[in-house]
């Protein structure tokens, strides 16, 4: 039972990573920038969300209702006036310009609130369990994972059933030709980047309410980020989550047969995936 | 007043300058031929027209208004729209959703519809959930021609459309040149096969080397003119 039960534990954080990764991913796919800042604007987030719980004495969940569309305007402004010049033919520099934003939002944090490890108050619900009969799951695990489920589905939603997607993969393949059928493709990657700004305050929500933060934990979400949205394939919503899971599966496995070896395991199972399929489980047919 | 002019248009890569000095004119109603040899700036002409090269804003005029230093996007909601060379399918999208991307974010009155599309290209209506890089070179065609319709242009620039097709896919390609003339666009066609544009051009350009070197009405001159303008020596 105990395996089961570390299985169903390493799925569930797997959701938590998929948060992490499906804003990545998301604008990986369209506009192949890979924002090294990712984390720190999660970490941000999260440090958005802990101002208006302590300020106006909000719930965690509506003070995050209420950061996203404010971190939905700060990701269109990020894209529009920074990361946009950044983008042409040389892949270079828009990964100095998002690191060098990653070492400015740390400090810049850093400065507001210390290096003092925070918590998002979450009440109950951080304890609350439901039986299942053969184990116990916790709700915020649960809530993590359906969580993640929600975001892949509705992003794929918008992907292939809208016309805002239809627009994203058209200047995803060829943004000159978009730009033949009146598409900005300067709107679009912002409002790419706004809509991951959503999927990141979600992500900063339970990763504020499930463990503690501090400016500096940015690079680190960025990394297990990172390595979800590899094993899936680069550009594909389902592979970043079944990637998330893989790394969430490996770290409580690991964990379980040497509580040191939960981080290590994480990466072995990075390098295994990378070894045998080199573009991920669910490669794009063409690029 | 002309629908269209370029006056004095030049254009460069880098360097390298690519046009020098093209003047030409469409009249509304009309259909321009420009035909010329490998590199003689054709596709250069249309990619400074549809805004994707950016040039002085005076060179360019869409019904009088200048927009030569317009982009592409700000381009085709006033009515231009373009068939670039290489057809350009957007792999990810089906044949549908690639004629759909044709009217982005703007409702669009006028002939052109899906199913005017469909009625011009039937083949289309039964390929149309098939990714539209999985069709043949002539339906892809169909397809680039379809897309730019959708937004029911006033010009239509055609580059090269018979470009590395069979001479019978051809014929069918250009069968539907003169419904879409009968719909009320203008149309610049590009191409290096000078039989077909000659025969829907009420004028003809020719260019050499980033210049325009004979202009005219198709029977206005000779196959010793034409060789003259095309290849700089004559037959
Ligand atoms: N992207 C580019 N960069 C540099 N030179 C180019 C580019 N595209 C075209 N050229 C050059 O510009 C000239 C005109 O090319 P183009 O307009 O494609 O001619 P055409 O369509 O008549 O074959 C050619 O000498 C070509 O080599
Ligand atoms: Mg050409």
């Amino acid at each position: 039972m105990i395996w089961l039960d570390t299985l169903v534990q390493g799925i569930l954080l797997g959701g938590l990573y998929a948060l992490f990764a499906a804003g990545l991913s998301l604008v990986f796919g369209i506009m192949r920038l890979v924002n090294l800042a990712h984390g720190d604007l999660i970490v941000m987030a999260a440090y958005l969300i802990l101002l208006l719980v302590t300020l106006l004495g909000l719930s965690p969940f509506v003070a995050a209702a209420i950061a996203a569309p404010l971190m939905y305007l700060i990701g269109w402004g990020l894209q529009k006036h920074l990361l946009n010049r950044t983008l042409g033919t040389d892949i270079l520099p828009p990964l100095l310009v998002t690191f060098g934003l990653s070492i400015a939002l740390q400090n810049a944090l850093l400065e507001g609130f210390s290096a003092d490890s925070q918590r998002l108050p979450t009440g109950e619900i951080s304890t609350a369990s439901v039986d299942l009969g053969v184990m116990t799951v916790g709700v915020l695990p649960l809530l993590t994972f359906g969580s993640a489920v929600a975001v892949i589905v509705g992003l794929n939603q918008l992907f292939y059933r809208t016309e805002l997607g239809r627009a994203f993969r058209a200047t995803s393949d060829d943004p000159t030709t978009a730009s033949l059928m009146g598409i900005r493709p300067s709107d679009i990657f912002a409002k790419a980047t706004a809509i991951a700004m959503l999927v990141v305050t979600l992500a900063a929500l339970y990763l504020g309410m499930r463990s503690n933060f501090d400016p500096n934990i940015g690079p680190a979400r960025l990394i297990y980020a990172f390595q979800a949205v590899i094993i899936g394939g680069l550009g594909s919503l389902w592979g970043t989550l079944a990637g998330g899971i893989i790394i969430g599966l490996a770290q409580t496995i690991g964990a379980a047969i040497n509580p040191e070896w939960q981080i290590l395991a994480g990466h072995v199972a990075f390098l295994i995936v990378l070894l045998l399929r080199p573009r991920g489980l669910f490669p794009r047919a063409f690029d | 007043m002309s629908l269209l002019t370029t006056t004095g248009l030049t254009a460069h890569y880098g360097d390298f300058q690519a046009l020098f000095g093209v003047d030409i004119a469409l009249n509304e109603g009309e259909t321009i031929a420009i035909i010329g040899a490998n590199g003689a700036g054709k596709t250069t002409l249309m990619r400074s027209i549809s805004g994707v090269l950016q040039n002085g804003p005076e060179m360019i005029t869409l019904s009088g208004q200048p927009i030569g230093g317009l982009s592409a996007d700000q381009i085709l909601p006033l009515g231009l729209a373009m068939v670039p060379e290489g057809r350009r399918l957007f792999p990810s999208l089906s044949v549908e959703e690639n004629l759909l991307i044709g009217t982005y974010g703007r409702k669009v009155d006028g002939y052109w519809s899906l199913e005017a599309i469909y009625d011009l290209f039937p083949i289309l209506a039964e390929r149309r959930n098939n990714p539209g890089t999985a069709l043949s070179g002539g339906q892809q065609q169909m397809v680039a021609i379809g897309r730019a319709l959708m937004s029911n242009p006033k010009v239509l620039l055609c580059d090269e459309i018979s470009l590395g097709l069979a001479p019978v896919v051809i014929k069918d390609i250009y069968a539907a040149v003169p419904k879409i003339q009968a719909s009320g666009a203008s149309l610049i066609v590009v191409e290096q096969d000078i039989g077909q544009a000659m025969k829907v051009a009420d004028r003809v350009y020719c260019m050499m080397e980033g210049r325009v070197t004979l202009e005219g009405t198709p029977d206005s001159f000779s196959r010793n003119d034409i060789h003259a303008a095309y290849f700089g020596v004559s037959a």
